[in-house]
């Protein structure tokens, strides 16, 4: 528990709702008539609304982005090393929204969500949802909230496609597209790990084709099981090594197949907190969207033609250590910007974190957010 | 802003309004200048983190970049110059960049200490040791210059890759010339700036 909040945390916040009764036409071919989405807004909207910043979230986090719900919360949002007083998006100068996306489980409408149609959860019924779907609710978000032109659109992996996608879909409505350790498209291996992740869920004898809410049950070791897999993923060799090596929980090997090593220890508990706090059926959903992110693909797989008509000016990051989206991923991005002679900054931040370093507070990393976000006229 | 002579030197011979490709840029002071009095665009290319807040605090716009590593994410003829200040001695093959730098740029700007200096000559006549001097402060085994080269050198190797050279000055490391360094200037110049275009186009 919390006695004062730190001073550079934007403090107790609390998460808002739109319900929108526009139907939306989705990629996959399907319309939902209405849907709601559930967001949190950091920081004061200037009078010319031109101070408006949009974060978009990565695979497993929502719209609480920043601070704190209670006093009694155990930890901030997800990017509060980089959201609040003086951070690299300074409350102070920008209002900052951070929606949670179509599909979530957090509060936006998503496969736990009850279907009107037939007033049970949707479940594995849920329409799939692309990123370029996502980009057109967040658009709608905008709207609502008064907001023409964001100063910029953010978001680091999954919610770096996010950003991107905007400068592509909406090429005027952004000023400044910030994308973080994310990639143009996935890889094979990408897709492989995200399939090994849905067949550990999709099997789980809990799963029951996605209808568990209606037997009271959850697909608990397939969902673990998909989030052990996928955290190997966003740690790198050294950042294992420095945090675990070899290090045994009770000090000696006891030639069973019991949690022995202090690597397997953290995995298990990684995996059984995420059943407590994911739907499953929105996992699968968000693997999915990941898969088919692929901007390039309608401009005959160039990527320097689908950003042809970008607008926004980039900032570009990735990490050294990140071999899920490795820095290479991030120079595909930079290089089409760069066959059309467009504005962008390319940084390559040094850590040994893995995928994960966008959300530690690695200092040059921070530096070279904040010094960016500094030069964004309102 | 104050401008480094060398640097007040190469934005003489950049036309107004050009597309420019700035290689290991530094904190961005040559490009910032050209797109303050000259109307110049571009990229600075870097490697050193604290040079690319730098570059990014000026409004630069910066690619981390190795050098050492081409400049394949550049397309053929895609800037009017392709700019290096300083840095050619430290790349691991000098002869290839340069081949790089002029089919990403109709033309470049290049700029180097002369290890044919009388200073450097000096030193390794009579003490038979590397030179340290205010143009080379570092001892051989810690130096990042690790291919110097004579302007002879150069102009022979500009010659072998069918590379014309446009212009050249040559000055002191305050970067002043002086009647002595243009009659001789393999002797007595410390900086040499050439102006390079390829003559295979």
């Amino acid at each position: 528990m919390l006695d004062v909040l730190p001073p550079d945390s934007i403090g107790l916040v609390e998460p808002k709702f739109h319900t929108f009764d526009s139907p939306i036409a989705l990629d996959c071919g399907r319309i939902l008539p209405r849907y709601k989405l559930i967001y949190e807004t950091y920081g004061n909207l200037n009078k010319e609304s031109s101070n408006a910043i949009l974060v978009c979230h990565a695979l497993s986090s929502d719209h609480h982005a920043a601070g704190y719900h209670t006093l009694q919360d155990k930890k901030p949002g997800w990017w509060e090393t980089c959201i609040g007083p003086g951070k690299p998006i300074d409350t102070n100068r920008f209002f900052v929204v951070s929606p949670n996306n179509l599909g979530g489980c957090k509060g936006s409408t998503g496969p736990t969500s009850i279907n009107p149609d037939t007033n049970k959860p949707y479940g594995p019924d849920f329409p799939i949802v692309t990123v370029h779907d996502w980009v057109k609710t967040q658009a709608r978000l905008g709207d609502i909230l008064g907001i023409s032109q964001w100063a910029a659109v953010i978001g680091g992996s999954l919610g770096g496609m996010q950003a991107l996608q905007w400068a592509i879909d909406y090429p005027k409505q952004l000023r400044h597209c910030v994308v973080i350790a994310a990639a143009p498209r996935l890889t094979a291996q990408n897709i492989a790990f995200n399939e090994v992740a849905r067949q550990a869920i999709l099997n789980d004898p809990e799963f029951y084709a996605g209808h568990y809410y209606q037997h009271n049950a959850i697909p608990r070791q397939g969902l673990m099981l998909a989030r052990m897999l996928g955290h190997i993923t966003y740690l790198s060799d050294t950042a294992m090594r420095k945090k675990f090596g070899r290090d045994l929980r009770e000090g000696k090997i006891n030639f069973g197949f019991d949690v022995e090593f202090q690597v397997e220890s953290y995995l298990r508990y990684q995996g059984m907190s995420f059943v407590d706090r994911f739907d499953a059926n929105t996992y699968l959903l968000m693997t999915k969207a990941l898969d088919y992110f692929d901007p390039a693909y309608k401009f005959d797989d160039n990527l320097a033609k689908a950003l042809a008509q970008v607008y926004a000016k980039f900032l570009v990051i990735s990490f050294t250590s990140d071999w899920r989206f490795s820095p290479a991923r991030s120079r595909e991005i930079v290089k089409a910007l760069l066959a059309n002679k467009k504005l962008v900054s390319y940084a390559e931040i040094k850590a040994h974190d893995g995928h994960d370093a966008f959300l530690m507070p690695i200092q040059k990393y921070l530096q070279t957010f904040k010094m960016y976000m500094q030069q964004i006229e309102l | 802003m104050e401008l480094r002579t060398d640097l007040a030197l190469i934005s003489e011979w950049i036309v107004k309004g050009t597309h420019v490709l700035d290689l290991g840029c530094g904190n961005g002071a040559l490009l910032a200048y050209l797109r303050d009095k000259r109307t110049v665009t571009g990229y600075g290319l870097e490697i050193d983190d604290d040079n690319i807040i730098s570059c990014i605090k000026a409004g630069i716009n910066v690619i981390h970049t190795d050098l050492n590593q081409g400049l394949s994410d550049f397309a053929d003829d895609s800037f009017d110059y392709v700019i290096m200040t300083q840095a050619i001695q430290s790349i691991h093959r000098p002869d290839l960049l340069l081949l790089e730098m002029l089919r990403v740029g109709r033309q470049s700007i290049i700029t180097f200490p002369n290890f044919g200096h009388w200073n450097a000559r000096l030193s390794l006549f009579f003490k038979g040791v590397m030179p340290i001097s205010r143009t080379f402060p570092t001892e051989w085994y810690s130096t990042e210059n690790i291919h110097l080269c004579s302007l002879h050198d150069f102009e022979k190797l500009c010659v072998t890759l069918d590379i014309e050279i446009l212009q050249r000055a040559v000055v002191d490391t305050t970067h002043h010339s002086s009647w002595f360094m243009r009659l001789m200037p393999n002797l007595f110049g410390e900086i040499a700036t050439y102006h390079l275009r390829s003559k295979l186009i």
